[in-house]
């Protein structure tokens, strides 16, 4: 008596690699979720208090970054603007503003706003924003183009493979260090070359190297050991 | 790991006061809702009740036995899936969290985010101060220094004042006003004592009584005079268990008047101590000592001093010296008579050839030798030091008398029993206790809880609702020091100002402002009162200056104590020494003597709720969390008793009983129990562990008295000790773990130190070659012959590293976290052994077999040489501690930190990850403070190698004797390099080819050739 | 191996399988015990028994899981304990079963087709339960996958230096490769099954189960060609895999792990433990279900002298241990020695010692081998002995190694049982219901044995 249709022969034979496909894309799928954005939030704003815009602030105005991330050059922490920074301006301008109504509570309360974290790093990783600072890595960098972001978002990853793409071949990402607060700073190419202190540069790699010996950057070696973000 | 982590580790700007002087309340609170700990501002009152107490208890001290019988619910299932989760999350498909972060409104002008400020301040214990330097991060107190400027502190600390930024940040703190037990404010408080002091004054306050600790504050005492002036009638009482009542005794004898004695031990060739435990961190002035003492204990020095010790109980002093007769404390007073030239007692033939070579060598070295007597030795034996120091000519140059630091010298006990007296006769009405714990800790004699609880006003001041504060209508919940402005001396007199480090937690109160209540100025702060007595010190228009650089510097200029000229009394010389025939012996020999010592740890019990301290390894026992009864290994064996046996000490009529410890080079007859264990209302850490054995002590016999009876009894006690086996004989072998040779052998042969593997033991590429290119290579060195055994270093450490507490029970399962411990090996004679203390940190193995076997590469090696520990990177197999020849790899099999008390999470230091349950944890030579230095060195683009001096580990830092040098080895100069230049320097197994970065410096001992053999 | 299975000459070898049997009656005898046998009341309670047990387990591993691994009695020394000591036992029995399927069919050892099935079935459940353990031991659990290397968010590799990480793709091989040829093994007697049942719901399962298997001609050449295949694959395994985890212990530098002779001495226990756990399985069930025509004394006797055998490799192991921690003259090793004798597990060496070298002695005995009673005890012995052997290796080993003052003791907990016992139940239980849903014996490859079988090879 047969049980079976024919056809279950040739199913039998696709579903062998049927199966092997579907167990392929699913850690194929994992893989990738992780590196999404609905994991890292990377490009994804995050709500505030206030709507504080990045890009008018700087681009529009002008204002240097470390107007408000005062200690970014000198520690660890780039530091948030106290309410007393916005105030400096906002008691003489933007007045009525509805949308500051929080900040000027603030002031006058005595209570601290309270902001969303949007670069942030795990609590077991130690980054120092002074150091990179001083060996030559822009804030746009890591922060990407901060002056056209009308709300704040992450422009890296911030995941492991990130930082250490960076950290296995500094010289791809340095430059000049009067550059380094330079929203519109741009590597020099062959259409765009770059004179630095008495040289041309008409691409990145030959200036990373040389910024790297100039700025005794570290090696590889040393800028990857674990105690280096890890304590 | 993200939840602990965020919990553990505050972030740099979750915690943010508002002004210098006042912490932000409603950030902390907000941080409390956020983390359903438990409630900021509960009082242990209603903690004490709620089972949520002990959830706590256990929540902070996981009961291994218990461990898998009490449900899963005790921390909170949910929460441990939560946790789980969020660990996973941060490698996997989980999100993280959003976290907030939280601006200053205004923000102070010298706060720097991310950067720690230091403030000199001082701890002191029993009026005598350690000077500190404290690291605060946003105004929080993370870490307490030793102030190196300070002469009597180079940057050298003890336990207690490390442990005590714990004492701040302790949840059992009393946080209220109670009155007659239920929460009452300050306010209440003062309405009602000034009220009760009109008709007080009337009798010019005859009714009322202070009684306090031993204070050295200049302000304090001229306060006080204040107050007594204002009522002529009021007496002020000074009682502490432990005082220093026989010191000033002896003084009177021999000079007719109390003085502090100090000894410059960098000039001393020979050291005598009779039953002295100066190397031990309750001695006046221990830090300083200790590193005079290490200072003329280098071999290669040419000057290496040599030590005596004649001691009853066994000290790490004792342990330290070259030669050491255990005797038992009253017959110390006639040996003391021997060395001083009587002829009278009976010696046997061992201590006859002892005393007869001490006193040789004290004749050969007159001027530069120094007989130190212990603090628990009789009056007459201080006499008799006096006299022999004088004798021999060392006063002015190896010892120094000084006016006494405290400022109140009157005899302690006398002044408790005048005030039990008083009490009795009803003349008191009002009684105020302040930072004094009587109802625990008086002698059992005085009966002052019947006398007490007779008077019909009692006000305690206290940090802690302890016996004493339940026993009072009012208790005043106090400040900590690093809460409170005052000033206090150090013991050589130099005075520092204590400044606050935080606002007071809990709004507490200190003895300055009751003082000004019970004053009538009610509006009086302690900053006025220390700050007014100083402007009347220091009058003149440059105040400000002389103030602003007294807070700087930690100390007042030119407050030092000049040497005193002391005229002794002839008469009580000769009849003190030579004259002498009859001493206050203990009868026959066989009397059994028992001896009352402060715990090395929790000192008289005020620090028995510190759980550091609790934890902290005894320097010879290496017990933990309890006392108990030492008996020598004689005694012991006659009476066949063994460790943790119970046995029941009857003495004075009171009987107490106590788990035995056989304790090597105890002597015969003799028994010591330590103070301060026992306590009923200490809080979680300290209440209920150990026994009390205050009820055997009394006025007349508070440290020693013959006469004890010692009787097993049936069943044993559970005592926890982290050393399994304190000897370095296993099998048919010795293992050459501590290098030791005598000063004469050192000398002839100085490469005695022969087991130095071959320079490449290895198939690999040298090692050498891969980290002299390198501009920073770490090493550290611990110079055996330093140490003295005083565990500031775990403490340190431990502090430094967020290092967990585990709990009795666990350390019973070999599981303490400390990063760094001290062993102790004896060896020889177990009733007069040979004993070595060894510390023993992670040793950084250039070739080290964690890193092979760790799967995930959570363990690697750093350029610079470091063994790095990644802990969000360890899965937790244990491998690598299983292959750790060292065992210095500490494991949290639970989740041993504490992720919620909002109070720990202030007292984190921020740059060091709080680790989570199933990681593995070591010593990391503070890598956080390398990395701090090399980005400072970085950015300041200098590539210079010289770290020395700016660069300190946290135990390097804390070390009294200056053991421990930790440095860069690529650099000729540095004085790690030099030192391990030195041909006592060996590596810990080194013929394993680990190529330990830490290596040890050999113990040289000095012995008197005649005694040897 | 081959000489140890010759008995001595004169000595009339049993028969692999009782006489008067023809193709029916086997097939019949076998899958009857699935198809028509009711449900017996021994059956149910035994199952019901282990499964109690393995509940025991689930207790056990869900407090490891929500507290940690501190309700284990592992500490700071032994930081390794039951865990482990049952991982390696576990492993080690897993190993007869592809001994007896792949060496010994290439070494045409035929007597061994009425045992290789339950044989390897045995091994893939000793597999899963040795499994279990790598992951219960982690702090850590939920990242046990840590240890493959897979492209992660970190840029970061295992360390493939650890040989707990080779220990990850030996055990993983080891199991892929037992199951997928113990299945391709089933899969004739699959069809028989579908074939022999009469209820349609079996037929269906049986029939998906046995890929539509037809026993074509065609099928059969592939059939053979495949499981010789295989069986080529898995014989190294079966040295590998136990080589591999003795390196756990090879490459640490403990005294009393550090030694070259670890692999080929664990390689032999692992082998002495499995055929000990067969002889265990085997005579309950041969006498069970009265399979013993086809698990004869032939067997049984062979068994026994592979225990024989392999127990002295294990004992030369012993002693040459011994030897190098005398000869090697460190002050380490030599106190491994005295702390195996005088310390204070010296009663678990010396059990050992007994329960391995001492008592399998008496299989030197005929009538001792072919006594079903007395095998199973001595079998039971060598588990025993085995597991103690794993214990001395871990625990002892740890509990007292270079410095003293960081000496310590292990003491299991209720736990550390609970999860050990319960691996035990987990394993029955698996085993009562292979019996039941499976052809515990090959039927195909039995008849081979068959007088008809011989006669048709000789045509």
């Amino acid at each position: 008596m047969q049980i079976f249709h024919r056809a279950t022969n040739t199913l039998a034979k696709a579903s062998i690699f049927g199966g092997l496909i579907l167990v392929g894309t699913l850690l194929w799928a994992c893989i990738q979720i992780q590196r999404s954005p609905y994991v890292t939030y990377q490009h994804v704003a995050r709500p505030q208090p206030v709507p504080f815009s990045h890009e008018h602030h700087v681009a529009a105005i002008g204002i240097d970054c470390r107007y408000c991330h005062t200690s970014v050059e000198n520690s660890s922490f780039a530091g948030i603007p106290p309410t007393k920074t916005c105030m400096n301006c906002h008691s003489e301008i933007w007045l009525g503003g509805g949308m500051l109504q929080p900040v000027r509570d603030s002031y006058a309360s005595g209570k601290s706003l309270i902001w969303n974290r949007v670069n942030d790093l795990p609590d077991f990783v130690y980054f120092d924003h002074s150091i990179h600072i001083s060996k030559g890595v822009g804030c746009n960098t890591c922060h990407g183009p901060v002056d056209r972001m009308p709300l704040m978002y992450n422009e890296g990853s911030l995941q492991m493979e990130w930082c250490l793409d960076c950290h296995r071949s500094p010289a791809k990402n340095l430059r000049p260090q009067e550059q380094v607060f330079n929203m519109r700073y741009e590597q020099p190419t062959t259409q765009k070359p770059l004179l630095y202190d008495g040289k041309v540069y008409t691409d990145q790699m030959s200036l990373g190297a040389d910024l790297v010996t100039k700025y005794h950057l570290r090696t590889v070696a040393d800028i990857t050991s674990c105690s280096t973000c890890h304590r | 790991m993200m939840m602990e982590e965020q919990n553990g580790k505050p972030h740099k700007e979750d915690v943010c006061p508002g002004k210098k002087d006042k912490l932000n309340l409603e950030t902390a609170n907000a941080q409390i809702e956020e983390t359903k700990g438990p409630e900021f501002w509960r009082s242990l009152e209603e903690l004490a009740g709620s089972g949520e107490f002990q959830e706590m208890m256990h929540r902070e001290f996981p009961k291994g036995a218990s461990e898998w019988l009490d449900t899963v619910s005790r921390r909170g299932f949910m929460k441990l899936m939560g946790a789980s989760l969020a660990m996973a999350g941060m490698t996997a498909c989980t999100k993280q969290p959003l976290e907030p972060i939280v601006p200053y409104v205004k923000q102070p002008e010298e706060i720097v985010p991310g950067k720690p400020l230091f403030f000199a301040t001082a701890f002191t214990l029993g009026g005598y101060a350690a000077p500190l330097l404290v690291e605060s991060h946003l105004y929080r107190p993370t870490k307490i220094e030793g102030n190196d400027k300070h002469p009597v502190s180079l940057g050298g600390t003890d336990v207690f004042s490390q442990a005590s930024v714990l004492g701040l940040y302790d949840p059992d703190r009393s946080q209220n006003v109670i009155h007659l037990g239920n929460v009452s404010s300050w306010g209440q408080f003062k309405e009602v004592i000034l009220a009760t002091l009109k008709d007080q004054s009337a009798s010019q306050g005859a009714g009322i009584r202070v009684l306090t600790g031993a204070f050295s504050s200049p302000a304090l005492a001229d306060q006080s005079q204040a107050f007594l002036k204002l009522y002529p009638q009021a007496k002020w009482h000074v009682y502490e268990p432990v005082n220093r009542d026989n010191a000033y005794e002896g003084a009177k004898l021999a000079f007719g008047q109390p003085v502090d004695t100090q000894y410059q031990l960098e000039n001393a060739d020979v050291i005598v101590t009779l039953d002295a435990d100066f190397l031990y961190a309750g001695f006046p002035g221990f830090t300083k000592y200790a590193r005079d003492y290490a200072k003329r204990r280098d071999p290669d020095s040419g000057n290496m001093s040599r030590m005596y010790a004649i001691e009853s109980s066994p000290t790490s002093t004792g342990l330290k010296s070259d030669h050491r007769l255990p005797v038992r404390a009253v017959d110390v007073e006639m040996i003391a008579c021997q060395l001083a030239g009587s002829s009278g007692g009976s010696l046997s033939g061992a201590q006859a050839k002892f005393v007869a070579s001490v006193v040789k060598e004290l004749q050969a070295h007159r001027g530069s030798s120094v007989v130190i007597p212990g603090e628990h030795q009789p009056p007459a034996v201080h006499a008799l030091a006096h006299a022999i120091n004088a004798q021999l000519g060392n006063v002015g140059k190896t010892v120094v008398y000084t006016d006494t630091v405290v400022a109140n010298p009157a005899n302690q006990t006398e002044s408790l029993k005048d005030l039990v007296a008083d009490m009795k006769a009803g003349k008191v009405q009002w009684l105020i206790v302040s930072g004094v714990n009587p109802l625990f800790d008086s002698p059992a004699d005085v009966n002052f809880a019947d006398a007490f609880n007779g008077v019909p006003n009692r006000v305690h001041l206290g940090l802690y609702q302890d016996e004493t504060a339940e026993q009072c209508h009012w208790h005043i919940n106090e400040t900590h020091y690093l809460e409170s402005w005052g000033d206090t001396r150090a013991f050589d007199g130099t005075v520092s100002i204590v400044q606050p480090l935080i606002a007071p937690l809990y709004d507490g109160k200190s003895l300055h402002e009751l003082l000004g209540v019970l004053s009538d100025d009610a509006q009086l702060s302690a900053y006025n009162v220390v700050q007014d007595y100083w402007r009347k010190q220091h009058p003149g228009s440059d105040f400000d200056l002389f103030w602003r650089r007294s807070l700087h510097d930690g100390w007042v200029q030119g407050t030092t104590y000049t040497p005193k000229q002391v005229s002794a009394k002839s008469e009580n010389f000769s009849q003190t020494t030579t004259t002498r025939s009859t001493f206050s012996s203990g009868g026959p020999a066989s009397a059994i003597e028992i001896n009352f010592r402060p715990d090395p740890s929790i000192y008289d019990g005020r620090f028995s709720n510190n759980a550091w301290l609790q934890e902290l390894p005894k320097p010879l026992s290496k017990l933990t969390w309890d006392n108990a009864v030492w008996i020598g290994p004689v005694m012991a064996e006659r009476m066949g008793v063994a460790t943790k046996d119970l046995v029941r000490v009857e003495v004075n009529g009171a009987k107490v009983d106590l788990p035995v410890w056989i304790q090597a080079g105890h002597p015969d007859n003799s028994i010591t129990v330590f103070l301060g264990y026992g306590r009923k209302r200490a809080g979680r850490a300290g209440t209920g562990a150990g026994f009390d054995v205050y009820p055997l002590r009394t006025t007349a016999t508070p440290y020693f008295t013959t006469g004890a009876q010692v009787t097993k009894i049936s069943g044993t006690y559970l005592l926890a000790s982290t050393q399994g086996y304190q000897t370095m004989d296993a099998g048919d072998e010795t293992r050459p773990i501590v290098r030791t040779a005598t000063l004469e052998e050192y000398k002839q042969h100085a490469d005695f130190n022969e087991e130095k593997p071959p320079a490449e033991l290895t198939l690999y590429p040298g090692f050498d070659a891969q980290y002299k290119k390198e501009p920073y290579a770490w090493g550290m060195t611990i110079d055996l012959n330093s140490c003295v055994g005083c565990n500031n270093c775990i403490i340190a450490c431990q502090s430094e590293n967020n290092i967990a507490v585990v709990g009795k029970e666990q350390v019973n399962h070999g599981r303490h976290m400390h990063w760094i411990r001290v062993d102790a090996y004896y060896q020889g004679d177990r009733s007069d052994p040979q004993a070595y203390f060894q510390p023993v940190p992670c040793m950084q193995c250039e070739n080290a077999p964690c890193e092979l076997v760790c799967p995930v590469g959570a363990t690697t090696h750093s350029t610079e040489g470091l063994n790095d520990m990644v802990y969000n990177r360890c899965v937790g197999t244990r491998y690598c501690s299983n292959n750790c020849p060292y065992k210095v790899r500490r494991f949290n099999f639970f989740l041993f930190s504490d992720w919620d008390t909002p109070q720990y999470k202030m007292m984190r230091n921020p740059d060091v990850t709080v680790r989570s349950r199933g990681v593995m944890e070591k010593c990391t030579y503070c890598v956080q403070r390398i990395s701090e230095y090399r980005i400072k060195a970085e950015e300041s683009g200098t590539t210079d190698r010289n770290t020395d001096g700016d660069l300190k580990t946290a135990c390097q830092q804390s070390c009294p004797a200056n053991a421990i040098i930790f440095g860069n080895i690529n650099d000729a100069n540095s004085q790690v390099s030099k030192l391990k230049a030195k041909q006592r320097n060996y590596g810990l197994l080194d013929d394993l080819n680990t190529r330990p970065r830490t290596t040890y410096l050999a113990e040289i001992r000095n012995p008197n050739p005649e005694l040897q053999g | 191996m081959a000489d140890l299975m010759q008995v001595e000459p004169g000595e009339q070898k049993p028969p692999v399988i009782a006489p008067g049997h023809n193709y029916g009656t086997v097939t019949d005898k076998i899958a009857d015990v699935v198809l028509k046998k009711p449900v017996s009341l021994g059956w149910l309670g035994g199952l019901f028994v282990c499964f109690l047990i393995l509940q025991w387990m689930l207790y056990g591993v869900t407090l490891l899981f929500f507290k940690g691994v501190g309700v284990w009695g592992v500490n700071i020394p032994i930081g390794w304990g039951f865990a482990i000591v049952n991982f390696v036992w576990w492993i080690g029995i897993g190993h007869a079963g592809t001994l007896i399927s792949a060496i010994l069919l290439l070494l045409r050892q035929s007597w061994r087709n009425s045992i290789n099935r339950f044989a390897e079935a045995m091994t893939l459940f000793a597999v899963a339960c040795a499994g279990m353990y790598p992951i219960f031991h982690l702090g850590r659990p939920w990242l046990a996958y840590w240890l493959f290397p897979y492209p992660n968010t970190m840029g970061y590799w295992p360390n493939f230096r650890s040989p707990l990480v080779w220990d990850v793709f030996a055990v993983t091989t080891y199991g892929t490769i037992s199951l997928v040829f113990w299945f391709v093994g089933l899969i004739p007697d699959l069809a028989t099954m579908r074939e022999r049942t009469d209820k349609k719901i079996l037929k269906y399962i049986f029939g998906m189960a046995a890929l539509g298997w037809r026993f074509s001609a065609r099928h059969w050449s592939r059939y053979e060609t495949a499981y010789l295949l295989l069986a080529g694959l898995a014989t190294p395994l079966v040295l590998s895999v136990h080589t591999v985890v003795s390196f756990d212990f090879a490459v640490g530098i403990v005294p009393g792990w550090h030694t070259t002779i670890f692999p080929p001495y664990f390689v032999a226990g692992a082998i002495y433990s499995g055929f000990a756990m067969v002889l265990v399985l085997a005579i309950p069930i041969r006498k069970f279900y009265n399979l013993g025509d086809f698990i004869t004394e032939r067997h049984i006797e062979n068994s026994a002298m592979v225990m024989l055998g392999t127990g002295w490799i294990v004992a030369y192991g012993y002693a040459f241990e011994a030897f190098m921690n005398w000869y090697g003259g460190d002050v380490y090793e030599g106190f491994v020695r005295f702390n195996r004798f005088h310390g204070p597990y010296a009663l678990t060496y010396m059990a050992l010692l007994f329960f391995n070298l001492v008592v399998p002695q008496v299989l030197w005995i005929r009538k001792v081998r072919i006594n079903n009673f007395w095998l199973f005890l001595i079998s039971l012995d060598v588990l025993v002995g085995m597991w103690l052997e794993r214990f001395v290796i871990v625990v002892v080993s740890l509990h007292r190694d270079f410095l003293n003052s960081s000496w310590g003791m292990y003491y299991p907990t209720q736990v550390d049982w609970a999860i050990f016992i319960g691996t035990l139940g987990f394993f029955t239980a698996c085993i009562f219901l292979f019996m039941r849903v499976l052809p515990a014996i090959s039927i195909f490859e039995l008849r081979t044995l068959l007088p008809e079988a011989e006669s048709v090879k000789h045509e």
